[in-house]
């Protein structure tokens, strides 16, 4: 029996009302304004089109007997079928712009309208990277102007504005330490000490740019074990890669020993600036010993990612490093700025180009349209807000949730899975029963460092009363995973567009392109 | 034929000068549903330690190291085709690769059945 409030209506859904379901499926496979949508190449055919094309008029081809036979075979929709497929799949997707996003080490924050509206100037948005630069002065003003506050904000004297992502501005920053090992003759200098609780992107990075990655391990309080730092020191070490506050949401209070020790025995101080959120306007990491740090304009600086648009990952350098960094970069001449497009035109010796042309320019005038918007004090605030919100959860979770370390954290709360144990029910079924709930989950699994983790990170997004209702789901959950209801976990999602998807078939067995159903069949023969 | 283990849940089963290295059944669990493994090169030379192979799974990668140090005489090139073998008998079908022993006397640094059992018990 559900309960009733005056109106008649459900005040509360019943379990019940969910195991009915199903009991009338409907005949067109759409649940209301849930519709179905097939591929677009099950959709469409070859005899439908949204455009009008004039007749190819009779001109000699010179291809011969390569000219195509057979149509192309691309599906054919008119508009308004083209048009409803896009807006259908958006509908199933999950943004921030939909609700609480909380995957950690992603910084899902919301993206201010106001930045949209900045990056559609058409000063901005219709530019062409081929333009002459008399046509592109603002444009380069811009970027010169954010230059200065990313340097401004690390404490660090240099900049390179071109990586496209925060692996492409790691692979800046340490193809600019192994530039200034090489002009030093530091030639042995090839291993990279990288915690256990990186990114995967970090001994990724190394490796690429022909280091070898000795892993050092975390301590009981989720931090770098400084004796086994010690221990791993060397003349062939050329650097180490940390992130801070690591993915644990902890900071490495150790950071300016690390620093030091690092520098002591030769090498360079790489941070993996992924998690700089949470210390914007706080701590410059100029003053704790970096050499070089990539930030994530799409994490930090609020600008749309995760299929919302590109990344941008510039990266800055200490003195030390700054003569390496790459071309182009922006200067200004008199009252003219210009692009130094080329090394032999550099003050420096750049070690060479992270792209063809000079960065994600929507998402440099976005990240400073965020910066200007907040000013000094509300980019201080945000990160502590950040904070805040990210403790405050970890505080209304622990206990029904297991927390994987003691004290505050930082902009991110970590939790085991100790709490699932005995109950049957695995951090993954823990995330998928959140999908029914209507959250996108947490980042789970990860850093590996703690079994069965549920990384979740708020930002500073996110209302008192949404992060009160956030938790009380979660408590929820727990609570029901702890009474023995094992099926509502492994069945979920059961509100989903779609069920449990079988990554492991997915993973074993990709299917990567779309075949016509006879070709299907008939390769199957 | 002894059977020894590692503290990285690798295991190694010897017979004579040749020694066959899987993982746990221990270490298959905690990975989950296993969807790719590369494995080294027939002939490579391995230290103590190295990087043997990579496994992954829906959950992680990670790395199988050399329990002790030889050359690779042998892969077991069907756990590349089917990762699912390692879930199904990470102890038997499921190994990685033979190494020709360099070093016989590194055995002895290995945990025998009981240790290892107790050892996997402990870390949860």
């Amino acid at each position: 029996m559900n309960t009733l409030n005056k109106q008649g209506r459900p005040s509360r859904p019943a379990v019940a009302q969910a195991e009915n379901e199903g009991q009338f499926e409907t005949f067109s496979g759409s649940k209301a304004l849930q519709q179905t949508e097939l591929l677009l190449f099950d959709r469409g055919d070859n005899e439908r089109t949204g455009v009008d094309l004039p007749e190819t008029p009779d001109i000699a081809d010179d291809l011969g007997d390569f000219a195509r036979k057979d149509a192309i075979g691309l599906p054919g929709l008119t508009e308004p079928e083209a048009m409803r497929h896009y807006v259908r799949l958006s509908q199933k997707n999950y943004a921030i712009d939909l609700g609480v996003y909380p995957l950690g080490s992603c910084t899902m924050k919301h993206n201010p309208r106001l930045n949209e509206k900045m990056a559609r100037l058409p000063g901005f948005g219709d530019l062409h990277p081929l333009q002459p630069e008399s046509t592109v002065q603002g444009a380069l003003a811009l970027m010169d102007q954010l230059s200065h506050w990313l340097t401004t904000l690390t404490g660090m004297p240099a900049v390179a504005l071109s990586p496209k992502a925060g692996a492409h501005g790691e692979l800046c920053g340490m193809l600019a330490i192994r530039a200034k090992l090489d002009a030093d003759g530091q030639t042995k200098r090839r291993r990279v000490l990288v915690p256990d609780s990186a990114h995967g992107t970090n001994p990724a990075t190394a490796v690429q740019c022909g280091f070898t990655v000795d892993e050092i391990p975390s301590d009981d309080t989720g931090r770098v074990d400084l004796e086994a730092l010690k221990g791993k020191l060397g003349d062939d070490v050329a650097g180490i890669m940390l992130t801070n506050p690591n993915t644990c949401g902890l900071f490495e209070r150790d950071i300016r020993t690390i620093a030091d020790l690092i520098h002591e025995a030769g090498g360079y101080f790489y941070c993996d600036g992924a998690n700089f959120n949470a210390i914007v306007g706080r701590v410059r990491p100029g003053d704790l010993g970096v050499d070089a740090m990539h930030i994530n304009l799409h994490k930090t600086f609020s600008t749309p990612h995760g299929g919302g648009g590109p990344g941008a990952g510039p990266t800055v350098f200490s003195d030390a490093l700054a003569p390496y960094a790459p071309v182009p970069y922006v200067v200004k001449d008199g009252d003219k700025w210009k692009l130094v497009e080329r090394n032999e035109d550099a003050e420096g010796a750049p070690f060479g180009r992270m792209s063809a042309f000079h960065g994600q320019m929507g998402m440099f005038v976005r990240a400073l349209s965020y910066m200007m918007s907040h000013g000094a004090d509300g980019l201080k605030q945000a990160s502590e807000d950040a904070v805040l919100n990210a403790n405050y959860l970890l505080a209304l979770l622990d206990g029904p949730m297991t927390r994987a370390f003691d004290g505050y954290c930082m902009h991110e709360a970590l939790f085991n899975d100790n709490f699932l144990k005995d109950t049957g029910v695995e951090t993954l079924d823990f995330a998928k029963a959140m999908i029914d709930e209507g959250y996108h989950p947490m980042t789970m699994y990860f850093p590996l460092v703690v079994h069965g983790a549920l990384l979740i990170e708020p930002t500073e997004s996110e209302s008192k009363t949404s992060l009160d209702r956030f938790a009380d789901t979660l408590l929820a959950l727990a609570e029901a995973a702890k009474a023995g209801e094992t099926e509502r976990f492994k069945q979920a999602p059961v509100h989903a567009p779609l069920r449990r998807l079988d990554e492991t078939r997915a993973a074993r067995q990709p299917v990567l392109r779309w075949k016509p159903a006879e070709a299907e069949a008939q390769a199957a023969q | 034929m002894t059977t020894k283990y590692t503290k990285d849940h690798e295991w190694i089963r010897v017979e004579g000068e040749v020694g066959t290295v899987g993982i746990t059944p221990h270490a298959a669990e905690q990975l989950g549903d296993v969807v790719f493994v590369e494995l080294p090169d027939v002939g490579a030379s391995l230290k103590k330690g190295d990087e043997a192979a990579v496994v992954e799974s829906v959950k992680a990668a990670s790395e199988v190291y050399a329990p002790v140090s030889g050359e690779v005489v042998e892969v077991n090139s069907a756990i590349a085709d089917n990762p699912g073998t390692v879930n199904e008998a990470a102890d038997g079908a499921g190994w990685f690769i033979k190494l020709k022993l360099s070093d016989a006397g590194e055995l002895d640094g290995l945990m025998d059945d009981g240790a290892y059992k107790e050892f996997a018990a402990n870390e949860g």
